[in-house]
């Protein structure tokens, strides 16, 4: 029964997920940006763009300029979570290759990583009256919501172990469309039904600035206006 | 209104204030009359189905507008931006931190457009549209000088300017326009000029400063208005026609074009490179007023257009115009369209046809202020930073003091002169000192350091505002100079007669 429940729960999830942030994206890549506000200096060429979108996207460019407190929380944060989420594709694929092995063990210090960036943006929440005051109850959630992840995912690997062939077995089914019995552990529970709630709330919340940035105009334009006509369909229509 | 008593008294120019909420409540600039908005195409007041519209103007914003919707999804409320708006830094008004001032209309976005605003408000900030709403969104976006200092350290490059144009043109369309920016468009719509001046009343003035520069210099030097067959459009700020020190700017520029023999001309009909439709957010009225410029190339048949010293004007003609007037492939396909009068100088003074005296500005000291929208959302010649290296390679090509402001309030980390983006207005005088505050504060390290006495611009806003709020901070109302102004103290004219050689024509009789 509880297998079923998880099941569902993990399906639900997975498609509002895809198709929620689907969606979205589809929406941003057909609205038209009628003009060229890159801050500049910008890039004159498509490569120079995905250098900057590169850089803003692994070292937080703009982030490092503007605060050096919030860059760390951040980016170790951020950075953390790509590893532990790397790691994690071990439950996902039957044989695991050389590197996946390899990145086993720092996927660990990754997770307490995550904790610490976590726990300094919350403390800056707190204790910074600037932040204090532009934060909503979303904002104290979301923090709480990742918190949850990754204390329950280093209690299992730290405090109370819970059988991971069994939950490989399950999701290795999951993506049989097979339901494979989970272990009954609470930690494990807590783990999966916060992040199933992350995945769910993912379309709906401030997390879309992780595909956001990519479509945003001030970041991804070429500084090429006057070699270049830029025209949106909507103002082609202007000129009649 | 504050005379400067209570400017905040800074040590450096970038500390951050403690929150003082409501500190600028209520500030509202004096709103549009019927008049002025109807030459804009916007109704006349507030109307009655004002939440109806308002709504529906947000929805096809969503729709036309990529920046917009990705801006207000996007925002995780890190507090990167919070303490990089010059009027927060100046006010200590919460509300006047960036990511706060987005969320003025975010919050209204969310209740209407959104999953979790309308099922969970409380939760994530999301409000109702009320008038009162409607209220501090007319004083807060008009306490932003869509300046995009904010925009440069979002990791996500949230630029607040996006914003406060989208708002005000939501204002705009229920009937709250603001009197300054909206009774000027209609000046430029109907007259050619923000000013209103009218063809032969610009000639006379062109005319005297014709005299004026003879007088000086013993050469004649022609300021051409509307004349066929020049290559060169010049488009310029009009207030470069009649105000200080913009107008020797406009003599500078016009020695310069002297000097490299081509041909040019000013057009009556095109008397303004200044586009205020910018600064209301609005695409339509911006673009008619870019296509006065296109009418004046075609009529005039010029073969390139230049812009004079204009900060914003700058950023529509290099950033927009090829989008809102283009093609141009009317124009000379050798030259970039349009270009920058200080890209045609520092051409010229690299070519070597310019003649300087450098020490004919030792008189000063000076230091450069980046104006905004030049530094952030433009570009001066082929490589990007090109908008900072030009006017300082100009700079210091006419003078021998030169001393930059501290780096994080200069080049793309500019502050704003606190006047820019539609706020230079009378009635909004405190907002404007205490904006400026930051920027008087960096200036006032390099008079300390360095013995700066003078600062240049290239901005026909920054140089009004600075001559109007300098005072306040123990400077002259004349410590703000034209970049070619400095050009033209510094420029010997083929054929001029020098104080030098009028000294040794003296020792020799």
């Amino acid at each position: 029964m509880l297998s079923v429940i998880y099941a569902m729960l993990f399906y639900v999830a997975t498609a509002v997920l895809v198709v929620g942030v689907g969606m979205k994206i589809r929406r941003y890549a057909r609205t038209p940006a009628p003009l060229k506000i890159p801050t500049t200096p910008a890039p004159t060429t498509a490569w120079g763009v995905v250098l900057r979108m590169f850089r803003e996207v692994v070292f937080f460019e703009s982030l490092f300029k503007a605060n050096k407190w919030i860059w760390l929380f951040g980016w170790t944060f951020h950075m953390g979570m790509w590893l532990v989420l790397i790691r994690h594709v071990r439950y996902f694929v039957f044989d695991i290759p050389w590197w996946l092995s390899f990145v086993q063990p720092f996927g660990v210090y990754a997770g307490f990583a995550m904790l610490a960036g976590l726990l300094g943006l919350w403390a800056r929440r707190v204790l910074v009256e600037r932040i204090r005051y532009i934060t909503n109850p979303s904002d104290h959630l979301m923090l709480a919501l990742l918190v949850l992840i990754v204390a329950s995912g280093l209690m299992m690997k730290f405090v109370a172990h819970t059988d991971i062939i069994a939950v490989k077995a399950f999701m290795l089914g999951l993506m049989r469309l097979r339901i494979e019995t989970l272990p009954s552990d609470p930690v494990l529970l807590v783990h999966l039904t916060s992040v199933a709630a992350l995945m769910i709330v993912f379309p709906i919340s401030k997390l879309l600035h992780a595909p956001g940035v990519f479509f945003s105009p001030t970041r991804n334009q070429i500084d090429n206006p006057r070699e270049k006509r830029h025209l949106a369909p909507w103002a082609a229509k202007l000129e009649g | 209104m504050a005379d400067g008593d209570d400017l905040p008294k800074l040590d450096d120019p970038l500390d951050i204030p403690c929150l003082k909420p409501g500190a600028m409540e209520g500030l509202e600039p004096y709103i549009a009359a019927p008049e002025h908005q109807a030459k804009l195409g916007f109704p006349g007041e507030l109307v009655p189905d004002w939440k109806e519209r308002a709504l529906a103007k947000m929805a096809e914003l969503a729709e036309k507008d990529r920046a917009f919707q990705v801006y207000l999804d996007a925002c995780v409320k890190c507090g990167a931006c919070t303490d990089k708006c010059h009027y927060f830094l100046g006010t200590g008004d919460p509300k006047n931190m960036p990511v706060a001032r987005q969320d003025l209309l975010r919050s209204v976005y969310r209740r209407y457009f959104t999953f979790a605003g309308k099922h969970f408000p409380k939760l994530v900030g999301a409000r109702d549209l009320t008038e009162e709403v409607l209220h501090e969104w007319y004083s807060y976006y008009h306490q932003c000088s869509e300046c995009r200092r904010c925009s440069v350290f979002c990791p996500y490059g949230i630029d607040t300017a996006e914003i406060t144009m989208a708002a005000r043109e939501i204002l705009d369309s229920v009937g709250m326009g603001q009197k300054y920016s909206n009774e000027i468009i209609g000046k430029v719509k109907e007259i050619g000029n923000n000013l209103g001046l009218q063809p032969k009343a610009l000639q006379a003035t062109l005319e005297d400063l014709e005299e004026d520069i003879e007088d000086e210099t013993g050469v004649s030097v022609r300021i051409p208005l509307d004349e066929k067959g020049a290559d060169i459009l010049l488009v310029t700020p009009s207030a470069d026609f009649f105000a200080e020190p913009h107008i020797d700017g406009l003599i500078g520029y016009a020695k310069v074009f002297h000097e490299a023999g081509v041909s040019w001309t000013l057009s009556s009909y095109a008397s303004e490179a200044a586009n205020f439709g910018l600064f209301i957010g609005s695409y339509e009225n911006m673009r008619e007023i870019a296509l006065r410029i296109r009418k004046a190339a075609q009529d005039l048949g010029v073969k390139r257009i230049i812009f004079g010293e204009c900060g914003h004007a700058w950023r529509v003609a290099y950033s927009f115009l090829n989008t809102l007037a283009g093609p141009w492939d009317f124009l000379d396909p050798n030259y970039p369209v349009p270009q920058h009068i200080l890209e045609f100088t520092w051409n010229e003074i690299q070519k070597g046809t310019l003649k300087f005296d450098k020490s004919k500005n030792d008189h000063i000291r000076l230091t450069y202020h980046d104006s905004c929208n030049v530094a952030r959302a433009s570009r001066m010649g082929d490589k990007p930073g090109g908008q900072f290296e030009i006017p300082r390679n100009v700079i210091k090509a006419v003078c021998n003091h030169y001393y930059d402001m501290p780096d994080d309030t200069i080049r793309e980390k500019t502050l704003c002169c606190g006047g820019g983006g539609g706020l230079l207005t009378d009635d909004l005088m405190e907002l404007r000192k205490k904006g400026a505050s930051p920027r008087m504060t960096a200036l006032q390290q390099v008079t300390e350091d360095h013995g700066v006495t003078h600062m240049a611009a290239i901005c026909a806003i920054c140089k009004t505002q600075f001559s109007k709020v300098m005072p306040a901070f123990g400077y002259e109302m004349d410590s703000i100079v034209s970049v070619h102004q400095l050009v033209s103290n510094a420029i010997i004219l083929t054929g001029q007669d020098t104080d030098d050689e009028e000294d040794d024509a003296g020792g020799e009789e």
